[in-house]
């Protein structure tokens, strides 16, 4: 079993493509998306034909509650004023960009999936599996966070994504956390690439394989179309240079440090 | 359970009000320098000062008592918060505990710290996986906004230890206590980038908190009134994951408290260690009402205000 994972894909079609082309390559059984298909770039409803053309199974993350839901704002769990103000711009977008058909089928989607590989109780979630936008940081999650995590949950592996960087982290006992990155912006590491997760049995080992893998796609396609759709430069900076310059003030310090801005 | 100087076996009654019920234990925190600090703050919540010996520090063997007891109900992150922890003179060695379990994160108000103790200090982050944050308290972005409130000269020396900060290559988030307006908010965001750009911090993380009507801010300014309370009704449709006393604890010589605003108020205590204290608790103090329309005061996550809806 090859299982593909994918994390927000916030508007980015083109990215979502390439990413699909990639793990089809690579002997993809079936392929997740964890949720939060809207935000951040251009056209919304580019990405919904690609998830129903490929069979992708989608997780509701917070941003797609939102616009399923036509709520207020994207719940993304940002206090801090300035990050707010840029999340608002594409939230604002996106929903007057998703069609009605589009947001009906984000109101059908199930928030969590449990899946059983190798014997392992798998558990994919968007932000954690006791909130839908929490932010499990590499950086404070601890050891016995993820202990409690996986007991509470009856699982052994638990997937998430929601904080747009990819990290694992496996407990002595084989226990295994893993947030599968995101397509929809690079990981603040000054790369164009974007990252998904391709989890596989293995012959030689008990434990499943995490592999993360880079996703490169046509980032001036994707920029000119922001640009045309009057998206903030901010946003097509940050493509462009694989730094974050918007919804910072989330990041613990380390996170933050690794980053540029 | 933690090693208690004082005896008092027999719990404080519980204030009247909606319990917020306990999820989990986040974040611990631990009240390790006591009421003392070297900052007599005209608007600490709990009085602190060179002579308030309300609460004294905790030792390194309760800190590790702490942790052990933390770890037991999956904790995720460790607070340190006083007075002025540097005044203990175990709080590196602690601070080097908890970042092997933990992000650990440390209240100070900047003035204490010294070069080499950074550089001890970003050994143990260079050896974790977590998370080591500062948070320097500085009222305003000049002496004159900041130095009524926290004393004369305290600007310019919690600038140098925010400098000291960014030259051993930490990002401290700077905390201020907003002594002004609401609408004020932004020009002072403004003015504190700049000023802080100027002191080598490119690259600011600012949190505005909001006043806590106890303690000396009580005297300063004034008290709570009666109708500042949390009813049942506010509670309807109130996300309670926002505060802390939902999902931490904050471990004191004294034993284990709510939240550490309420330190001072015995009915906040909720027994001699960890395990014990992790029941709901009834927001039945004035303070409370600052925490609802506010959430998040003391964890690192910026603020954000709410209206208050019917009382």
């Amino acid at each position: 079993m090859k299982l593909a994972l994918f994390g927000g894909v916030y508007n980015n079609s083109i990215a979502l493509q390439a990413a699909i082309d990639d793990a089809i390559r690579r002997g993809a059984d079936r392929m997740i998306c964890l949720g939060d298909l809207g935000a951040f770039g251009p056209h919304p409803n580019q990405v919904f034909p690609l998830l129903h053309d490929y069979s992708i199974d989608c997780l509701q993350g917070n941003y797609d509650d939102s616009i399923g839901h036509a709520l207020n704002d994207c719940q993304c769990g940002y206090t801090d004023p300035q990050d707010n103000h840029f999340a608002q711009i594409s939230y604002d977008y996106t929903l007057a960009n998703t069609s009605r058909e589009n947001r009906a089928y984000l109101r059908t989607l199930p928030q969590q999936v449990r899946l059983e590989i190798a014997g392992k109780r798998v558990l994919c979630c968007h932000g954690s599996p006791r909130r839908v936008n929490e932010f499990l940081w590499e950086s404070t999650t601890s050891e016995a966070f993820l202990e409690w995590m996986f007991e509470e949950n009856e699982a052994d592996v638990i997937l998430a994504t929601h904080t747009g960087l990819h990290w694992q982290h496996q407990l002595s006992d084989g226990r295994l956390f893993v947030n599968v990155g995101v397509l929809g912006r690079p990981a603040n590491d000054g790369t164009q690439n974007v990252w998904y997760t391709m989890l596989s049995e293995t012959a030689e080992s008990e434990d499943l394989m995490v592999e993360f893998h880079p996703v490169h796609y046509d980032v001036e396609r994707v920029c000119a179309m922001m640009r045309a759709e009057q998206l903030p430069e901010q946003f097509i900076e940050t493509l462009q240079t694989g730094w974050w310059t918007t919804c910072l003030e989330v990041l613990p310090s380390r996170e933050r440090l690794n980053g540029r801005w | 359970m933690i090693d208690l100087p004082v005896s008092s076996s027999q719990p404080e009654p519980r204030p009247d009000g909606p319990l917020a019920e306990f999820a989990h234990l986040d974040t611990l925190w631990f009240q390790v320098a006591g009421t003392r600090c070297n900052l007599t703050c005209h608007h600490c919540f709990i009085s602190c000062s060179p002579h308030n010996r309300n609460f004294e520090f905790l030792t390194y063997g309760q800190v590790e008592q702490g942790v052990q007891q933390g770890l037991k109900q999956g904790v995720r992150e460790f607070y340190f918060t006083g007075g002025e922890p540097f005044l203990n003179p175990d709080i590196r060695a602690m601070l080097q505990l908890t970042l092997q379990h933990g992000a650990t994160t440390v209240l100070t108000n900047g003035t204490v710290m010294k070069p080499d103790w950074l550089q001890e200090l970003k050994a143990y982050q260079a050896e974790s996986r977590y998370s080591l944050e500062f948070r320097v308290s500085i009222d305003g972005p000049t002496p004159e906004r900041n130095d009524p409130i926290r004393g004369k000269g305290t600007f310019v020396r919690a600038m140098s230890g925010v400098e000291q900060l960014c030259e051993a290559g930490f990002l401290p988030i700077i905390t201020m206590t907003r002594t002004w307006e609401d609408h004020e908010d932004q020009p002072i965001l403004d003015a504190f980038r700049r000023t802080l750009a100027k002191h080598g911090c490119t690259r600011p993380r600012l949190k505005i908190l909001p006043r806590l009507q106890i303690g000396a801010e009580a005297k300063r300014t004034q008290g709570y009134e009666q109708e500042d309370r949390v009813t049942e009704l506010m509670m309807q449709g109130y996300d309670v994951t926002q505060l802390i006393c939902h999902n931490s604890r904050v471990v004191t010589n004294k034993g284990v408290y709510v939240c550490p605003i309420l330190i001072d108020s015995p009915g906040a205590r909720m027994g001699a260690s960890v395990e014990e204290s992790l029941e709901a608790f009834p927001l039945g103090y004035a303070a409370c009402s600052t925490c609802y329309q506010y959430g998040a005061i003391c964890s690192n996550a910026a603020t954000q205000s709410r209206q208050m809806t019917s009382s």
